[in-house]
């Protein structure tokens, strides 16, 4: 057996984080290449697409993050039997600080009664960590550096919803969605991927929007309707011309993705997580060999 | 596209309209939330105290005919005490709303860079004063950060890194005028069309 209490992947998480921070998803980037070639010549569309994908190539070229706000780290964590989450915990906190120093990270974590940043991304629940066991000899990372601007766009909906016509139903979903899309305008720096999440309660709801991001662009969705419905909130939202940074154009949103939850009969919650272009995520794998750490990849 | 120095003049405020790509120089300095209440409550709407007239005498210097920044850096101060910026892309603007008009008047602000555009107060100061907003590319912090080519100094840093007004020189520095001096907004406008398009959508 191996002795997991043992295990050390600070500099692997320090890696991971600077990886997440400077050097955006290929998926991403290929998606932004073809948003821009789908813009009109001399547009604020296409010149807003244009220094964006600039900026990715000299982030990922210096090593220096792609936007300034490098958000709630948050961490999703599978590991083996054996593994001690609360040193990993600390591990975790540990690289988080280290990557802060290299200026990888922005202090970001203020205390919401003094006001005062603690400088090097501690805090109170900060940054954001979920522990995962599963069935598998290895331990695999999925870490997403979700920003501010389009944290606060995020929102949540109770169905019915008699404004929007919203009842209980996929329908409902896609109304409150293309709501959403228009209520955050360019002010959570689109285009966009929409996290949707359905059912839940308020707070498992909110989770599972956010989990829906670590979804490549290309990945449709199992549920044969959920993905139909993924298609059809694309194609809308992109047609109300909101544009990239709300300049106006052909692309608002790049990709949704839904999820489902068993919810109580009481609630019906539809939660949107909005995730900027800047969609900063990267995975770790650790595989093990006779007790000992063998190979650390990252993708 | 055009290039404007920092002092700029009313008569190239005025020329500008909205959907304008202009390249920005010369010396700006960032504030965000913190900076904008400290600079209402302290100088503002209350008489500098005298442990602050010397910061406000400075602000007032820099700021007029200037440019504030809506943007909390990653930086990295180097070994012999010196800054250099990392990361600088706009944070969102709407929520220095509430100050904006007051700062554009007590400064002469000819401009604020930020992202996602401001509200029909600061509009209406940008006609009055006059100024405009410039829209910077939100995220596109490493870029923006290369026309950024000397820290000159820092103030407030007690606030904490992202919070602290950054005294900056920038080099072509990319932005697009979205709220003019006459009144228009791209905002409004892609609000409103978008808002007719959702309606037919949920028709």
């Amino acid at each position: 057996m191996h002795d997991l209490r043992q295990l050390d992947l600070t500099e692997y998480f320090t890696e991971l984080i600077r990886r997440a921070a400077t050097n955006l998803p290929a998926d991403m980037e290929d998606s932004l290449k073809r948003a821009k070639v789908n813009e009109a010549k001399g547009s604020a569309a296409e010149g807003a697409l244009n220094t964006i994908l600039l900026n990715v190539n000299m982030a990922r070229e210096h090593s220096t993050p792609i936007c300034q706000d490098t958000g709630t780290p948050i961490f999703e964590v599978h590991h083996p039997f054996g593994v001690s989450t609360l040193k990993l915990a600390e591990q975790i906190r540990k690289a988080a600080a280290a990557a802060t120093a290299s200026s990888y990270l922005r202090p970001n974590a203020v205390d919401s009664l003094t006001g005062k940043n603690s400088g090097d991304n501690s805090g109170e629940d900060f940054p954001t960590m979920h522990f995962h066991e599963w069935d598998q000899d290895t331990i695999h990372v999925d870490l997403l550096l979700k920003g501010g601007g389009c944290e606060n766009v995020s929102t949540q909906y109770k169905l019915p919803d008699s404004g929007l016509k919203a009842g209980r139903d996929l329908e409902g979903v896609r109304r409150v969605v293309l709501d959403a899309v228009h209520q955050a305008q360019g002010r959570g720096c689109g285009p966009a991927v929409l996290g949707v999440a359905i059912g839940g309660d308020r707070g498992s709801s909110y989770l599972k929007s956010k989990q829906q991001l670590f979804r490549k662009l290309e990945d449709s969705n199992e549920n044969p309707e959920l993905a139909a419905l993924e298609e059809t909130i694309y194609e809308q939202a992109n047609q109300m011309g909101i544009g990239p940074m709300g300049f106006g154009g052909n692309t608002t949103v790049l990709g949704v993705k839904i999820g489902a939850q068993h919810r109580l009969p009481a609630s019906y919650f539809v939660s949107i997580a909005y995730m900027c272009w800047a969609n900063r995520r990267a995975s770790m794998d650790v595989t093990f060999n006779d007790g000992k750490m063998s190979e650390v990849s990252y993708a | 596209m055009r290039r404007l120095t920092v002092p700029i003049s009313d008569e190239e405020i005025r020329d500008l309209k909205v959907g304008d790509t202009v390249h920005l120089n010369g010396i700006i300095v960032t504030g965000r939330d913190a900076a904008h209440k400290f600079m209402i409550e302290h100088f503002i709407r209350n008489e500098a105290k005298p442990d602050e007239v010397e910061l406000r005498d400075e602000l007032k210097r820099l700021f007029d005919g200037g440019v504030v920044y809506h943007c909390g850096p990653v930086v990295k101060q180097h070994e012999d005490g010196s800054w250099s910026f990392v990361a600088a892309g706009p944070t969102t603007s709407i929520r220095e709303e509430v100050y904006q008009p007051e700062v554009i008047e007590y400064f002469n602000l000819k401009g604020v860079i930020g992202k996602g555009g401001m509200g029909g107060n600061t509009l209406k100061a940008c006609h009055n004063q006059p100024a405009v907003y410039f829209h910077a590319i939100g995220g596109a912090a490493s870029l923006i950060a290369q026309s950024v080519k000397e820290v000159v100094t820092v103030h407030k840093l007690e606030f904490g890194v992202p919070e602290a007004m950054w005294v900056i020189r920038v080099e072509d520095f990319p932005v697009v005028v979205t709220m003019d001096s006459h009144g228009a907004s791209i905002h409004d406008q892609i609000e409103a069309a978008s808002k007719k398009k959702l309606a037919e959508l949920l028709a």
